[in-house]
């Protein structure tokens, strides 16, 4: 799937990516105009980050498959390292997170030879049976079960699931013949991303009713419906160029990714406040880490990606 | 030949590995010398700390940096004594003495004489991975005889769990680096090493990290 071969539809999308992109940079300098004496140096850095993601993310997608497949890999490492970084751990484990890093290139392996059957249980289950395994093997019982299960948590959550959106590239393009895999990933990350700032904004324009205050009090009910509508909406008027999906499927598709990102969002926040930082990292200025990046990804990639599979592949 | 073989050794090697494996998460950075004489000043780990503080220092500036490391261990055999000199630029320091008169200290001198920048482990040791042990107080006497050389105390948090002492196997860990202001003094050994202990401290608080065992 080199430049070549990508579907018209794919580069129109990623050509409208960066419309949006330019039109948002556009009014940041008018705001600036307007406002002088206000301070928008964090606004400007965000999209300054998207800028940089998005082109990462466009090059690694046109080049070719394999890169494709490598740019998400790396995304799972970084990732796990900021997850493992951030964690409580114990230091007889350090020979068992080498390993759980291990996971990375095995998993993504199975997505570049396309054996379904390997990637969907390789981490669930044979990583699951195997690091335990080592841990008591090295025999140190202190915190044995909160070791355990927050490496399998993490792996799950940054390897297994991130790598749904790998997989998504690898689907024959009988199944979707007008974009491929790359739309139906683009169709995800797009709709995924759209959906943080959607829930953002209406939060911001009209939230009351705060929906998880102890975990996360600027969320609110307003926020978290406005946001899964539009992004409902816009799937509806993307779906038919990017996917195989009929309205209705699209629009269900909306809703699940709309509810799936909130909800891994709101999960990555509960862990920084167990452990108590504000960002996850600072890889990325102006969003914080690259958890907090991913993390609406967590939930919608898996989710998104099972529906699409069952219903046509 | 040997600029190149440290350019090489530092900007393609130990950046992708420090930057990429590991990653570095810095705190007040502004504080960083950007000029020598200076001293920095950390807590010791494991042995990627010097290489993680002299690549955050600018580039420019890398001729002048010396870490400041211990003889008996780097001088072992004339392979690593050979690397430690030319590519790593260390500034030998004997951990003994051999006599009652030597002045163990008189390189470090001579190095701030000349505006050099000198990285100093005051623990002595990488010790125990992820805890502060006591410092030796041969940075107060540094501090002592040259007044006006800007000392930085840097704590460093995540190294010790990616390569701590005697393992072979790199784990990554993001690393992370606070930087301190720099220490005054005031005229008197015992309240500078207090002083430097608890602006460590103050700096390891500030990550909030859990002990590591």
């Amino acid at each position: 799937m080199s430049w070549l071969m990508l579907k018209p539809n794919v580069v129109w999308a990623l050509a409208g990516v960066f419309a949006i992109l330019i039109a948002a940079s556009l009014l940041v300098v008018v705001l600036k105009a307007r406002a002088p004496q206000k301070d928008f140096s964090e606004l400007v850095q965000r999209i300054k980050s998207w800028w940089i993601m998005i082109t990462v993310f466009t090059v690694a997608i046109v080049l070719s498959r394999n890169v494709s497949i490598v740019f998400f890999a790396l995304i799972s490492f970084l990732a796990l390292k900021e997850y493992l970084s951030l964690i409580p751990t114990r230091r007889a484990d350090r020979r068992i997170m080498f390993w759980a890093y291990l996971t990375i290139p095995i998993q993504y392996y199975w997505v570049g030879i396309e054996w379904y059957g390997m990637f969907i249980i390789f981490i669930p289950v044979y990583a699951f049976l195997y690091l335990p395994t080592r841990m008591v093997l090295i025999g140190v019982t202190d915190r044995f079960l909160a070791a355990a299960g927050s490496l399998h948590w993490g792996l799950m959550m940054t390897v297994f699931c991130l790598s749904h959106v790998a997989f998504l590239l690898v689907l024959p393009t009988a199944g979707n013949p007008v974009a491929g895999g790359a739309g139906l990933v683009l169709f995800l990350v797009f709709l995924t991303q759209f959906n943080d700032v959607a829930q953002y904004t209406w939060g911001k324009l009209f939230g009351r009713t705060p929906i998880v205050p102890s975990v996360s009090p600027k969320k609110t009910w307003e926020g978290f419906a406005g946001g899964v509508l539009t992004t409902t909406l816009l799937a509806t008027v993307l779906a038919k160029y990017l996917t195989p999906l009929n309205l209705p499927e699209a629009a269900l598709a909306g809703a699940l990714i709309g509810a799936g990102g909130f909800i891994g969002d709101v999960i990555i926040s509960a862990i920084k406040r167990d452990i108590g930082v504000k960002d996850s990292g600072s890889l990325l200025p102006g969003h914080g880490g690259i958890l907090d990046r991913v993390d609406s990804l967590t939930y919608t990639a898996p989710l998104f990606f099972h529906y699409v599979f069952y219903l046509h592949f | 030949m040997i600029r190149l073989l440290r350019w090489l050794y530092f900007k393609v090697f130990v950046q992708t590995v420090i930057l990429f494996i590991l990653g570095l998460n810095i705190r007040h950075r502004d504080r960083l010398p950007q000029q020598g004489p200076a001293i920095l000043i950390a807590n010791h780990n494991s042995h990627l700390d010097t290489m993680v503080l002299m690549t955050i220092l600018p580039w420019r500036i890398l001729d002048k940096v010396r870490p400041v490391a211990a003889m008996d261990y780097f001088f072992r055999n004339r392979l690593l004594a050979w690397f430690a000199t030319n590519i790593i630029g260390i500034l030998p320091i004997a951990r003994k003495r051999n006599s009652p008169n030597d002045d163990p200290l008189a390189g470090c001198r001579q190095a701030l004489t000349s505006g050099e920048i000198l990285i100093l482990f005051p623990e002595g040791s990488r010790g125990e991975p992820e805890q502060l042990s006591g410092f030796k107080t041969g940075v107060a006497r540094l501090a002592e005889s040259q007044p006006h050389v800007p000392v930085i105390p840097i704590y460093m948090h995540g190294l010790g769990k990616a390569l701590p002492r005697g393992e072979a196997l790199l784990v990554p860990f993001i690393c992370d680096i606070f930087v301190g202001d720099p220490l005054a003094w005031h005229g008197d050994k015992d309240a500078y090493m207090k002083e430097l202990d608890k602006t460590m401290r103050q700096l390891a608080e500030e990550g909030h990290f859990p002990t590591w065992q």
